[in-house]
C-alpha cells in the first residue's frame, strides 16, 4: 500500500478533486494499472503526462522502479529543460 | 549577369575567384575558396563572426563586397596558425576554456589578434570595447576576456630580447 | 551495478574527474576547421529557401506555384499539399510531449498563417538568385484576419481567435467556447486565505515581461537528401539527432530507419534547437527535386519564424510575518504560447515557489496562444519568467519588513526533508549552502556608491535525465573510444572522456569522444534539461566499468585464478589471488593487444533510463549603477553561487554559470520582441535586438558549491540552466535598491528608468 499525491490540479479532474490516495501497487507499472481501474483515464494521463517522484527522487517513464510499502510517491507533471 | 574575376592574397597566398555581383566577400571566402571558418550569424555586420583582416583593417566580411578584395591582402582564421603551432591567442582559448559551442571563436580570434596588433597591452576594459563587436551567447565573455589578456602577456615576454 | 565506483567519491580520489584538461574537439574549433551545420556541401546541392507570410493572421485562400516551377534552375516547390495531413497526436520525441500535428503546422502552413514569418511554401534551386526567384514568383492570396499578441488580449472573451476547435483544459467544467487559453494548470497546498489572515505583511505586484529570443549565434542549417531508394541522410544543426530523425519521420510519414542524422557540431542552442524547422521542408525539396538540399536560415528568419520564449504576466501575492515568515503566497502566471499551444507556464507554475518552504499557497498558470512564433524551450524553461515575479516581491517583502533579503530567504529556505512547492520531499540539495556562500562573500559586504545598489535573487531547476546510450571500444593499442549520441554544446564530450578515463584507469588524452549519428548509437534523448553530463555521463560510466569487468575476466583466464582474484588498479589488472601468479599484472594496451585469445573486441555499450537526476539552485548577488541622466544600467559586479553536485570538468562547469548569467542579464536589461501594429516584428536583427556584448558585463564569480548526487556515479547534477533563473530578479532588485523605484515591466532599457526616474 502506498500514499500517492499529486499537487497539480489536472490530476485531480480525474479524481474528482482527491490530491491524495491510497493506492495498492508495488511497482511503477501496477500503480498505473490501479489508477486507471479505479478513475478511467488517470492512468494513460499519469502514463503520458506525469513523472513519479519515488522518496523524493524523481523518476520519468520509469515503469520498472518499486515501489516498497510507505514510500512517498508524488506525481508531478513531465518535465522538459532547455 | 555576369560574375566578377577576383584575384587577392589570402593568408599568404594567391587566389583567384569568380563573384556574383552581389556577393559579399564572406561568400566568397565559404563558397568559391572553401574557407569555412568564417561564419554567418547575422549578414548584417552586427554579430562580428564573419571577421577578417582586410589589408591589416579587422572588417565584417559580410560587409565587404568580394569584387572589393580585388587586389587585397586577407587574413582570416585558417591563417592564424603556423601549420601544426597554433596562435598564442589560439592557445590560451584552449586553456582557458574560452569557447563553449566555438562558433563565435573564429570572429573573436580574428578580433582578438587586430587588437594585439594594434595594442600590446590592452586593459580589461580597451580588450572588452574592442570585441564588443564580436557576439557570444554561451560564455559571457569572462573566460574570454582572461585568454586574451593571457596571450597579450605571453606575446609581450616573446618580443623582450634575450 | 559497480564494484569500482560505489558510492560517488572525494575529490581526493578521483585522478581526472574534476581537472581541466583542454577539450578534444578543441583544436578544430580555435582553427575554423569545426564543421558546423552550414560549412557541410554535398554534390549536387541545391539551395533551399522559404516564402513566408508577411502576415500576423490570415486565411491561406490560395497558393499558385506554377512561375515559380517555370524559372530555370527551379527544381522544386513544396507546400502543405506536399505533407501528410497530420492527426493530433502527442508524442515523446523532444524535450517534452509535443503534438506533431502542431508541429508539423508550425514547420509548414495549412489553410491558416499564424505569425509574421509562418512558412507558406519552399523551393529548392540551383542558385541562390534563382530561388529569390521563385520565391517572388510564389502567388498567395490571403485574407488577413485580425491579429492578437499580448497575452492578456489574447485570453479576452472577444479576442481574434487563432483555432476554432481549442478549448481550455484543465478547466473543472469543459467550456462550451473556444478560446485562446490552450490550458489552464494550478498547484495548491493548504488554505491561502487562511495564510494571507495570519499575516503581519503583505506585498501584492503585477510583474510582466517580454518574449525573448535564444540568441544563438549560428543560425539554423540543414543539408537533407532524399535517396532514389527512399533512404534519406540529413547533416542537421541540432540539439538532438534522434529527435530529428523522429520528427521528420513523423511529419513525412516515414519509418525512423529510413533516416540517417548526422549531428554537424552546433552553435549554440539553449532550447531553441530542440525542434525542427528546417529539415522537414529541406528532405521533401530533395524527394521531388531528386538532388540534396541544402537550406540556412537568415538572422531575420531566425527571429520572426523560430523560439522564441514566452512574453507573460505575473500576479505575486505574498503574506508572511513578522519575523520573516512566509504564510500564504499566491501566484498567477500568463505565458504565451505563439501560434501553437506549449507554453512553459507547467514548468513555472512548479518552480515559482521551489525555494521556499511556505504552508499555503495557490500558483495558477494560463498557456495562451497569441500570432507570434511558436515558443520553444529556452534554458529552465518558464522558470526566469515566475522567478522574476517572486524573487521581485520577496525584495519588496524584504523591505517592508526591514529585513536582509538573504535573512528573508534563510528563514523560508528549503532543506533536505521538506516537501517541495510541486509535492515530494527534497534529498541531497545545496540550496542553504549557496545562501550561505552569498551572504559570506566579500561582495556582499563591499560599500556602494551614488545611484548604485544591491540585488539578491535565488533560482531552481529541475534537470532531467531520461534515456541514453553510450558505448566504449578499446583500441588494440589501449586506448579507447567513447561514443554517444549527445551533441557537445558546451564541453560534454570532455566530460565523457573524463569519466571513461577515471574508470579505465587512463589518462584523459588517451581517450576519445565521439558524437555519433543515429544509425551508429543507439537512442539518446536530446541535448537540453542539463541532463548530458548526468544521464550520459551514467551511461558513459557503467559502459566503462563494464569493460573493466571484461578485462578482468581476460586477466583471470590468463593467470587461471579466479575472477574475484583480479582488482583493476590504475589502469592495469591486478592478481590478488595466492599461488605463482599472485603481483602479477597486465595493462590496459597488453589486455588489448592480445584480446583475441581472450574472447575478442572489448567493447560494452549500455543503454538506460537515467532518473534520479539532483535539482540545482542557484543564489546570485548583483551589483549596478543607474546613469541619472541616460537610464542607462551598468552591471558592477556579478556573483553566482550554485549547487552543481560535482563538478566533472570545473572550467565547463563556470562556462555554464557566466552564460546562463549573461543571457539573463540581457533578458533583463535589453532584450524584446518588438511588433508593430500589423504584428510583424520590428527588430528581427542582432542590431536593434540587443544581447549583451562584451563591454556591458564584467568579469563574472561562480561559485561552485558540491553536494553530491548519489544517484551519478560522479555525484554529478545538471548545471546549465540554473544560471539564468535568477538574474531578472537580481537586477532589478539591484535597480530598486539603486533608485528607489520597483521596476516591474522588463526589460529595463534606458526609457523606461528614465520614465521611473522622472516620476520619482
Amino acid at each position: 500500500m502506498v500514499k500517492v499525491a499529486a499537487a497539480d490540479s489536472a490530476f485531480r479532474l480525474y479524481t474528482d478533486g482527491l490530491g491524495e490516495l491510497e493506492v495498492e501497487a508495488t511497482s511503477v507499472r501496477r500503480l498505473i494499472a490501479a489508477l486507471e481501474a479505479r478513475f478511467p483515464g488517470l492512468g494513460e494521463h499519469v502514463s503520458r503526462r506525469m513523472a513519479v517522484a519515488i522518496d523524493g527522487e524523481i523518476h520519468q517513464d520509469a515503469d520498472d522502479a518499486p515501489l516498497r510499502p510507505g514510500a512517498e510517491v508524488w506525481l508531478i507533471p513531465k518535465i522538459g529543460g532547455g | 549577369m555576369s560574375r566578377n574575376h577576383v584575384s587577392a592574397t589570402v593568408n599568404g597566398d594567391p587566389v583567384e575567384f569568380l563573384s556574383h555581383p552581389g556577393a559579399t566577400l564572406l561568400d566568397a571566402l565559404r563558397d568559391d575558396l572553401g574557407l569555412t571558418g568564417s561564419k554567418e550569424g547575422c549578414g548584417s555586420g552586427d554579430c562580428g563572426a564573419c571577421s577578417v583582416i582586410l589589408d591589416g583593417r579587422l572588417v565584417c566580411s559580410c560587409l565587404v563586397l568580394a569584387a572589393e578584395a580585388q587586389g587585397r591582402r586577407i587574413e582570416t582564421i585558417e591563417g592564424m596558425a603556423d601549420g601544426a603551432t597554433l596562435h598564442p591567442l589560439q592557445q590560451k582559448f584552449l586553456e582557458h576554456a574560452a569557447l563553449q559551442c566555438g562558433f563565435c571563436t573564429p570572429g573573436l580570434l580574428v578580433a582578438a589578434k587586430a587588437l594585439l596588433e594594434v595594442n600590446p597591452d590592452p586593459s580589461e576594459s580597451e580588450t572588452r570595447y574592442w570585441l564588443a563587436g564580436n557576439l557570444c551567447r554561451c560564455t559571457g565573455y569572462d573566460k574570454v576576456i582572461r585568454a586574451v589578456m593571457d596571450a597579450a602577456a605571453d606575446m609581450r615576454q616573446a618580443r623582450v630580447p634575450a | 551495478m559497480s564494484d569500482v565506483l560505489d558510492r560517488p567519491e572525494t575529490a581526493a580520489d578521483l585522478k581526472v574527474v574534476g581537472t581541466r584538461p583542454v577539450r578534444p574537439d578543441g583544436a578544430d574549433k580555435v582553427t575554423g576547421r569545426a564543421t558546423f551545420g552550414a560549412d557541410f556541401a554535398m554534390p549536387g546541392m541545391l539551395v533551399g529557401k522559404i516564402k513566408r507570410s508577411p502576415h500576423a493572421h490570415a486565411r491561406i485562400v490560395s497558393i499558385d506555384t506554377r512561375k515559380a516551377r517555370a524559372i530555370p534552375g527551379v527544381k522544386a516547390v513544396v507546400t502543405a499539399a506536399d505533407f501528410p495531413d497530420l492527426a493530433s497526436e502527442v508524442m515523446e520525441g523532444g524535450e517534452s510531449a509535443s503534438n506533431m500535428r502542431d508541429i508539423a503546422l508550425n514547420c509548414m502552413a495549412r489553410d491558416k498563417a499564424l505569425y509574421d514569418g509562418h512558412a507558406v511554401a519552399a523551393v529548392a534551386a540551383t542558385s541562390s538568385a534563382a530561388a529569390d526567384a521563385a520565391l517572388a514568383a510564389i502567388e498567395v492570396v490571403y485574407e488577413r484576419l485580425p491579429h492578437v499578441i499580448e497575452v492578456e488580449a489574447a485570453m479576452q472573451a472577444d479576442a481574434p481567435l487563432l483555432h476554432a476547435h481549442l478549448f481550455t483544459a484543465g478547466l473543472d467544467t469543459p467550456p462550451a467556447k473556444a478560446s485562446n487559453i490552450a490550458a489552464r494548470n494550478r498547484l495548491a497546498r493548504g488554505d491561502v486565505d487562511a495564510g494571507f489572515m495570519e499575516a503581519d505583511a503583505i506585498v501584492e505586484g503585477r510583474y510582466v515581461t517580454a518574449a525573448v529570443h535564444q540568441g544563438y549565434i549560428e543560425p539554423h542549417a540543414t543539408v537533407a537528401a532524399w535517396g532514389a531508394d527512399g533512404q534519406c541522410q540529413v547533416w542537421s544543426s541540432s540539439q538532438g539527432q534522434f529527435m530529428v530523425r523522429t520528427y521528420c519521420a513523423k511529419v513525412l510519414g516515414l519509418d525512423s530507419s529510413a533516416i540517417r542524422v548526422t549531428p554537424a557540431e552546433i552553435g549554440g542552442g539553449f532550447g531553441g534547437k530542440t525542434t525542427v524547422y528546417l529539415e522537414p521542408l529541406a528532405l521533401a525539396l530533395s524527394r521531388q527535386a531528386g538532388a540534396p538540399v541544402k537550406m540556412v536560415m537568415t538572422r531575420d528568419e531566425v527571429f520572426r519564424a523560430t523560439g522564441p520564449t514566452s512574453g507573460a504576466v505575473i500576479e505575486v501575492k505574498l503574506g508572511a510575518k513578522a519575523d520573516g515568515t512566509l504564510t500564504a503566497a499566491n501566484i498567477v502566471l500568463k505565458y504565451q504560447a505563439g501560434a501553437f499551444p506549449g507554453s512553459p507556464v507547467v514548468p513555472g507554475t512548479m518552480t515559482a515557489l521551489a525555494c521556499y518552504d511556505v504552508a499555503n499557497f495557490e500558483v495558477t498558470g494560463y498557456d495562451v496562444v497569441t500570432n507570434s512564433p511558436k515558443v520553444a524551450a529556452y534554458r529552465a524553461p518558464g522558470a526566469p519568467i515566475s522567478a522574476f515575479g517572486v524573487e521581485s516581491a520577496m525584495d519588496e517583502l524584504a523591505i517592508k519588513l526591514g529585513m536582509d533579503p538573504i535573512a528573508l530567504r534563510e528563514k523560508n529556505a528549503v532543506r533536505d526533508g521538506v516537501k517541495a512547492a510541486y509535492g515530494p520531499t527534497f534529498r541531497d540539495i545545496g540550496y542553504v549552502e549557496t545562501l550561505e556562500a552569498i551572504r559570506d562573500h566579500p561582495h556582499y559586504a563591499a560599500p556602494l556608491g551614488p545611484n548604485q545598489g544591491r540585488g539578491v535573487a535565488v533560482g531552481f531547476w529541475f534537470n532531467v535525465g531520461g534515456e541514453s546510450t553510450a558505448a566504449v571500444h578499446v583500441n588494440e593499442d589501449g586506448t579507447a573510444v567513447v561514443v554517444t549520441g549527445n551533441p557537445d554544446v558546451g564541453g560534454s564530450r570532455a566530460a565523457m572522456a573524463m569519466m571513461a578515463a577515471e574508470v579505465l584507469g587512463l589518462t584523459v588524452d588517451k581517450v576519445r569522444p565521439i558524437v555519433a549519428d543515429t544509425a551508429a548509437i543507439g537512442f539518446s534523448m536530446l541535448t537540453g534539461g542539463s541532463r548530458t553530463t548526468f544521464a550520459t555521463g551514467m551511461a558513459v560510466t557503467q559502459a566503462a566499468q563494464k569493460i573493466v569487468a571484461d578485462l578482468k575476466r581476460r586477466a583471470a583466464s590468463v593467470w587461471e585464478v579466479p575472477i574475484d582474484g583480479v582488482e583493476w588498479l590504475d589502469g592495469s589488472a591486478v592478481c590478488l589471488a595466492p599461488g605463482k601468479t599472485r603481483g602479477a599484472a597486465m595493462t590496459l594496451a597488453e589486455l588489448a593487444a592480445t584480446s583475441a585469445k581472450t574472447g575478442g573486441p572489448i567493447s560494452a555499450s549500455v543503454s538506460l533510463n537515467a532518473q534520479g537526476a539532483g535539482p540545482g539552485f542557484a543564489a546570485h548577488i548583483c551589483d549596478v549603477e543607474v546613469d541619472p541622466e541616460t537610464g542607462h544600467v551598468t552591471i558592477l559586479r556579478y556573483t553566482a553561487a550554485q549547487d552543481v553536485g560535482r563538478a566533472i570538468h570545473p572550467a565547463y562547469v563556470e562556462g555554464q554559470i557566466h552564460g546562463g548569467v549573461a543571457q539573463g542579464i540581457g533578458w533583463a536589461l535589453n532584450e524584446e520582441y518588438v511588433f508593430d501594429a500589423d504584428g510583424r516584428m520590428e527588430n528581427a536583427g542582432f542590431l536593434d535586438y540587443r544581447v549583451p556584448v562584451a563591454s556591458d558585463l564584467p568579469m563574472i564569480e561562480a561559485i561552485m558549491i558540491e553536494v553530491a548526487n548519489p544517484r551519478h556515479p560522479f555525484g554529478a547534477k545538471g548545471v546549465g540552466e540554473v544560471p539564468i533563473v535568477p538574474p531578472l530578479a537580481a537586477v532589478a532588485n539591484a535597480v530598486r535598491r539603486a533608485i528607489g523605484v520597483r521596476m516591474t515591466e522588463l526589460p529595463l532599457s534606458p526609457p523606461k528608468i528614465r520614465a521611473a526616474l522622472d516620476g520619482r
